[in-house]
């Protein structure tokens, strides 16, 4: 493999893979149904305190 | 039974420093050889003493399993980032006046400029900055996986084996070992008990996640998790040597090109992972309980962890832009450093937009106002960062004082401002009180601190580019204007307005030091509320009634 | 499928700390891989050889003493550096360079071709005490240099731990390694054979006191060589494009 090579595939696939991981990840934190589990999780730091938080 | 094998193992290491005192063909080596002696010594006594059935077998301060958390370690840990951080900034004050005043080198081979400054930058970044991470990763975890720390007493064995490692380390410079790779100057040997100190808080950190109570692992936790695996990688891969016979100096595997990548493909993460990801791991715990609001948004705080962690290993190259890095190498740093902006970003509106409806915390308490100006400054910090890392720009800004400047923007604004604010956090928790000694003294430190950032930032800024434009003046005749020598003496007035932004940021962290030992002595100052302003009465804060008026105007009669 | 599976990330600590070691690994490997086996990274040039003892203890001295904390060794294809410095560096010129010198900082002026631009007198004198020859200079002074014998017994160790990192060193060029070091610095002794082993290694008393070998000796003699090897008449950058 030399440098043009290289070069082609990171223009291509390369670009191509890391568009689609993107969007994967995106996707994924905002997929629906995630509200509750974040929603939860979010208060995580103040479960060892009597009075809970206003959201 | 556990005792027995740690003690042999020290043991081990005590005769392997025997060897090393023995052996040494230089006294910087010897000296080395004693100090892992010392150090040998003190955890076989420690370790053998904790044999006999003391329930306060903590090394420095009492750890009983109460059921409570294991804070002992922390309590030791905010002791040591605030010990260190005094001593850094010290260094780093010295090392600015010698850069003002070359007489202060004083002709000595040990306090000369060259070995002071990775003096001045392991101690702020590995002594301060790593102490600080791992004492609030240890609060972090227990907190927010709801159990004690796994294994405390192999927690207690990262604090010392830590401290023992900055102790090497420093002397080491002083004493002239170094590899010369920045900020992993450190010789063979001291890396080699950095990895087995780091595998071991790996280790307590993984455990203590493990017998979590939590099912969900919060997303501070995921920061620092990938600080300390990617350090490890990284600290493994950049310092891969061969040792010269068994003595001081080693050669690393690396060489030219290769080695300079290698080099900042480290150089650059040690920001990106101990001062940015490890840093955000503390960000995402403190700010919301200061706060008392949870995070703003937990799903951009996912998006925020993989964008920030996946991208930041690429920008590297941009600290050898025009060199002879071939040319992709640099396009792919320059392109990924630029990118870094969107998540850097995101995690800093993450963290301010968690106030929301508290802005007014800002005014009246000086432990948010600290954390919100770290924020800032890493906001600022990661936009400049990849502006300067576009080529053109890079072009005048590499190799001048800019970089100095836009370092301690971040470094002094971001992991110095919320460090403070943990120390803060922390302190009256760690040790029963119910807030710090003097909340005016926080106050004094902030402004200090904010001055001292400003003189910096503002100083090198102008030094910087003035500097890069100087180099690279030519005159009509086609003659440069400049030889180097006018532009080291044009710089003489920004390294002292640099120096004296050191010394106001220096106050005022002497100022928390004393804060944070009266506080631990169970002092409270008695002072006046930090509110000065006149407290809200919502009785008399409304229209008077139409029957009231005649009378309250019959009151307000003027004396005439 | 994939948004079922995001709640187990955040619940395995063993997935999540694996992801994570995949994720900062593909920069790292994307980068460095390539420049260890594209042909034109490190560019075909005459006269690159491994530093000769006496050089490789001078530069042990500038590491030890951090001089990279102030002086680059990469001067970057600009107009001015070209004017200042001259050629700009090759990926060639430190290729045997364990560590690489580059620096990131020029509080003192970049170093990379320094070699025969000053007398050894001067060299000697500015080290001594620099701002006597240079009155702007805010360098340290290292007066303890030229008083301090070089202490080097193990400099075969040291030529063969270079070649085990790679540095091409040859059976006889260890086996000569200390009377090399001496033979360099030592103006009454003959340095035939050291420059057959060592093309263009300059051979003279560097610090003034032909009667000791000292520290000194070997900082100059590295300063002095640095940018002095590759003969940039010869060179066609055309044949290096990257």
């Amino acid at each position: 493999m030399d440098y043009q090579e290289l070069r082609h595939f990171a223009d291509s696939w390369g670009l191509v893979f890391m568009v689609v991981t993107l969007a994967a990840l995106v996707g994924w934190a905002f997929r629906p149904g995630s509200r509750a589990v974040h929603d939860d999780a979010r208060m995580i730091p103040f479960r060892d305190e009597e009075t809970h938080h206003e959201r | 039974m556990s005792a027995f094998f740690s003690a042999g193992a020290y043991l081990l290491f005590g005769i392997l420093s025997l060897f090393m005192i023995a052996t040494a063909t230089s006294a910087g080596f010897a000296i080395h050889g004693v100090i892992i002696l010392i150090a040998c010594i003190l955890a076989v006594a420690t370790t053998v003493g904790r044999l006999k059935p003391d329930p306060n077998g903590g090394w420095l301060l009492p750890d009983t399993n109460n059921g409570g958390y294991y804070d002992g370690v922390i309590k030791a840990g905010v002791i040591a980032t605030v010990f260190w951080g005094i001593a850094g900034l010290l260094v780093g004050v010295v090392i600015a006046a010698q850069l003002a005043w070359p007489v202060l080198n004083l002709g000595l081979e040990w306090t000369s400029f060259g070995r002071l400054r990775p003096l001045h930058t392991s101690a702020v970044i590995f002594a301060f900055g790593g102490n600080a991470l791992i004492a609030t990763s240890f609060w972090v975890v227990q907190r927010t996986c709801r159990t004690q720390l796994f294994a405390p007493g192999l927690a207690w064995f990262v604090f010392w084996g830590y401290q023992l490692f900055i102790v090497l380390a420093a002397t080491g410079y002083l004493l002239g070992i170094t590899q010369s790779k920045e900020y992993a100057e450190p010789e063979w040997y001291v890396d080699l008990w950095l990895t087995i100190v780091w595998v071991a808080y790996f280790v307590v950190y993984v455990g203590t996640i493990v017998k979590r109570r939590e099912p969900h692992i919060y997303v501070a936790n995921w920061f620092y998790l990938a600080f300390i695996i990617t350090i490890a990688m990284l600290h493994i891969v950049n310092n891969l040597a061969v040792p010269v016979g068994f003595g001081p100096k080693s050669y690393v595997v690396w060489s030219g090109v290769q080695d300079a990548l290698t080099q900042w493909w480290y150089g650059h993460n040690a920001v990106g992972f101990f001062l940015t990801a490890g840093f955000l791991g503390m960000m995402y715990y403190f700010v919301p309980k200061q706060a008392g609001k949870p995070v703003y948004s937990y799903r951009l705080s996912i998006v925020h962890f993989w964008s920030l962690i996946f991208l930041y290993i690429w920008a590297g190259p941009h600290h050898l832009h025009f060199t002879a890095l071939p040319d992709w190498a640099q396009t792919l740093g320059m392109v990924f450093s630029v990118m870094l902006w969107m998540p850097s970003w995101g995690g800093m509106i993450n963290g301010l937009m968690t106030l929301d409806g508290a802005w007014d915390k800002i005014r009246t308490d000086p432990i948010i106002r600290m954390f919100v100006a770290a924020l800032a400054f890493y906001g600022m910090a990661t936009f400049e960062g990849p502006v300067m890392s576009i080529r053109a720009v890079n072009g005048l800004s590499h190799y001048t004082d800019w970089t100095i400047g836009h370092v301690h923007s971040g470094a002094l604004g971001w992991n110095g401002m919320i460090t403070f604010a943990c120390v803060y956090f922390l302190t009256p928790r760690l040790f029963g009180a119910s807030r710090m000694y003097s909340l005016r003294m926080i106050n004094w430190h902030f402004w200090l601190a904010m001055g001292g950032i400003v003189l910096y930032a503002s100083s090198m800024w102008v030094a910087g580019i003035m500097q890069g434009l100087m180099w690279r003046e030519f005159n009509a005749e086609g003659y440069l204007v400049y030889a180097f020598a006018e532009v080291v003496a044009a710089m003489h007035p920004y390294y002292i307005i640099r120096w004296l932004g050191g010394v106001m940021y220096l106050a005022g962290a002497l100022l928390m030091a004393w804060n944070v030992w009266m506080t631990a002595k169970g002092r409270l100052r008695d002072e006046a509320p930090l509110d000065a302003g006149l407290p809200y009465n919502p009785e008399t804060d409304k229209p008077l009634a139409a029957p009231a008026f005649a009378k309250a105007a019959a009151h307000a009669q003027p004396a005439e | 499928m994939i948004f079922e599976n995001h709640g187990k990330v955040e619940r395995n600590v063993t997935i999540l700390a694996v992801l994570t070691l995949v994720v900062v690994l593909i920069g790292g490997l994307v980068q460095m891989v390539p420049l260890f086996f594209l042909e034109n990274t490190i560019e075909k040039v005459e006269g690159v050889r491994p530093y000769t003892p006496l050089e490789l203890a001078g530069r042990n001295i500038y590491i030890r003493e951090g001089c990279y904390t102030c002086h680059s060794q990469m001067i970057r294809p600009f107009r001015d550096e070209a004017e200042r410095y001259g050629h700009y560096s090759l990926a060639a010129e430190s290729m045997y360079d364990h560590p690489f010198q580059w620096g990131s900082k020029r509080t003192g002026p970049d170093l990379a071709r320094v070699g025969g631009r000053y007398s050894d007198e001067w060299h000697v004198q500015h080290l001594t005490n620099p701002q006597e020859v240079v009155p702007e200079s805010i360098m340290p002074t290292y007066p303890f240099l030229k008083k301090r014998e070089l202490q080097m017994a193990d400099i075969a160790a040291h030529l063969k731990a270079n070649r085990t990192v790679g540095v091409p060193y040859t059976d006889e060029q260890i086996e000569h390694a200390l009377a090399d070091l001496k033979t360099q610095a030592d103006p009454n002794a003959d340095p035939t054979d050291l420059q057959r082993r060592y093309p263009k290694a300059q051979a003279r008393d560097f610090d003034g006191d032909p009667t000791r070998l000292t520290e000194m000796d070997a900082l100059v003699a590295y300063l002095q060589m640095l940018g002095t090897l590759v003969d940039f008449d010869s060179y066609v950058p055309e044949q290096n494009r990257r």
